[in-house]
């Protein structure tokens, strides 16, 4: 369970958040918001990448604000992947496996999954970037954490991989993980979340159900409800 | 720390560059022991080579590996590691896999010319010693640039310049000073100015090693009793090593309060 309290963070003159509080517990939450909301900085923030100004993070009912232990619950999968480039893709799984002190995780399954066994002996840099999201999905979904943070994760991705990360998606859910996701893409979001947060100018502007989103803004279409949220505001 | 430390390290010393350098000072050394023929002398030259250049190196690669690794230290970052050891670790690997090109570079042809049974070794030992301190020192500086530029041509500019500063404008001030206010007894300022740059001090260092101080006259001297000694040396090996350590230290400070 993550429980976020009066979060804010700036960037210089850019306040990307300002003041969000959310208590995040088993499910599929996608976060949505138009680009440069925060989305990415609410997950970074949560990952102890980025330090915010103000407000509490607790994952697991531990205050994580200088701890690094914490990390173990989390799986990340980041927005750009970008790996060393000198090493192959099962170095790569090696060494990520090896950093975080599991050695016993298998990946085959994942492997044959995303077809990447041909790939395995390929340095990195001579992968296509949907190959190398693959290998990044790999590598989230691999140790089996109670929480999931998936930024963007159909970036680059066939549909042939969109179906089986939906999956995939579906099978941690059953666990009872936490799951968090966030994406641009609407049907997936719709597909996939029990829950949506929709993030405008640093503020949580709507936390529920698609169902609740569709009733509050009176549109039948879910994309429509966003969109009309959006224009509601830049009116 | 240590893993992190080792995966850089396997990292670099398979890139090409690494070997394009040690390859360098492989050539270097045995061109100057042929030219020279006299492995004493080999050492002054290869110490006048060493002073400028073994800085610009470790600055260039500090920059460029901070940069390059950028990408993949974000996804170290989400990992249950510590930040401290995130950044040392590449920091290490770094400085490390550069001091060993300099020892496996100079090292090879200065032994195959009979440096063990010649009177110099020691002189020699000092020489890759104070070649490693100045690799650590000016990696160590260019990481803190990095670290404050998110700009990479910026980031790359301020460390080129650092290393212009101490290896080139530094010592023309200096020089200037020591002109202006020649009527000045100026012993003091001379050791202070010393100790503020770390490649003035490494050439002091192997400069009164080599006893050619006599050429430096009265300041010479002034050095030859300051530094000369056994307690000298120590106390400038002492104070690069202080060069080193300020610099790591604000490595881990500056990386534990980034956003990523």
């Amino acid at each position: 369970m993550i429980q976020i309290e009066n979060l804010h963070k700036r960037f210089g003159e850019n306040q990307v958040l300002k003041g969000i509080d959310i208590q995040i517990k088993s499910g599929v939450l996608a976060i949505l918001g138009p680009n440069g909301s925060g989305k990415t900085t609410l997950n970074k923030c949560i990952l102890g990448m980025v330090f915010p100004d103000k407000g509490k993070i607790t994952v697991n009912q531990q205050d994580i604000n200088n701890r690094w232990n914490y990390r173990k619950e989390i799986d990340y999968l980041p927005q750009i992947a970008n790996f060393p480039n000198n090493i192959t893709v099962a170095e790569l799984i090696k060494m990520i496996k090896d950093l975080r002190n599991v050695k016993s995780k298998d990946e085959t399954h994942l492997l044959q999954l995303f077809k990447l066994q041909p790939f395995l002996n390929k340095k990195l840099n001579n992968l296509s970037g949907g190959t190398k999201q693959k290998v990044n999905l790999l590598l989230t979904f691999m140790f089996d954490s109670p929480i999931i943070i998936l930024d963007e994760p159909t970036t680059g991705l066939d549909p042939a991989a969109l179906i089986i990360l939906k999956k995939l998606i579906e099978e941690e859910k059953k666990k009872g993980k936490t799951i968090l996701v966030t994406s641009h893409i609407m049907s997936f979001v719709e597909e996939i979340s029990d829950e949506i947060m929709f993030i405008l100018e640093g503020k949580i502007y709507f936390k529920g159900t698609i169902s609740q989103l569709k009733n509050q803004t009176q549109q039948t279409n879910f994309e429509h409800a966003i969109a009309s949220i959006l224009i509601d505001n830049h009116a | 720390m240590l893993k992190i430390l080792k995966y850089s390290f396997y990292d670099l010393i398979k890139s090409r560059w690494s070997y394009i350098y040690l390859l360098f000072y492989l050539l270097l050394s045995f061109v100057l022991l042929f030219l020279n023929n006299d492995i004493g002398k080999a050492v002054i030259t290869l110490m006048n080579v060493i002073i400028i250049l073994v800085p610009l190196i470790g600055t260039i690669f500090g920059i460029m590996y901070y940069y390059d690794s950028k990408e993949f230290t974000e996804l170290l970052l989400a990992l249950p590691l510590k930040r401290s050891s995130i950044f040392l670790g590449q920091y290490l690997g770094v400085s490390l896999s550069l001091s060993m090109s300099l020892i496996i570079g100079l090292g090879i042809p200065f032994i195959s010319y009979g440096l063990f049974q010649s009177a110099v070794i020691f002189d020699f030992i000092q020489l890759i010693v104070v070649g490693s301190f100045l690799t650590f020192i000016f990696t160590a500086l260019s990481y803190n640039i990095g670290l404050m530029n998110e700009n990479k041509i910026k980031g790359f500019g301020f460390s080129i310049l650092v290393w212009l500063f101490l290896a080139v404008i530094y010592d023309g001030i200096f020089l200037s000073v020591l002109m202006i206010f020649g009527d000045y007894p100026l012993e003091t300022v001379t050791l202070v100015g010393t100790i503020f740059n770390p490649i003035d001090l490494a050439r002091i260092l192997i400069l009164l090693k080599l006893d050619i101080s006599a050429l430096l006259g009265y300041t010479g001297a002034v050095f030859k009793s300051f530094f000369g000694g056994a307690s000298g040396s120590f106390l400038a090996m002492g104070i690069l090593f202080i060069w080193a350590v300020l610099p790591i230290w604000l490595i881990k400070y500056k990386a534990s309060k980034k956003n990523f």
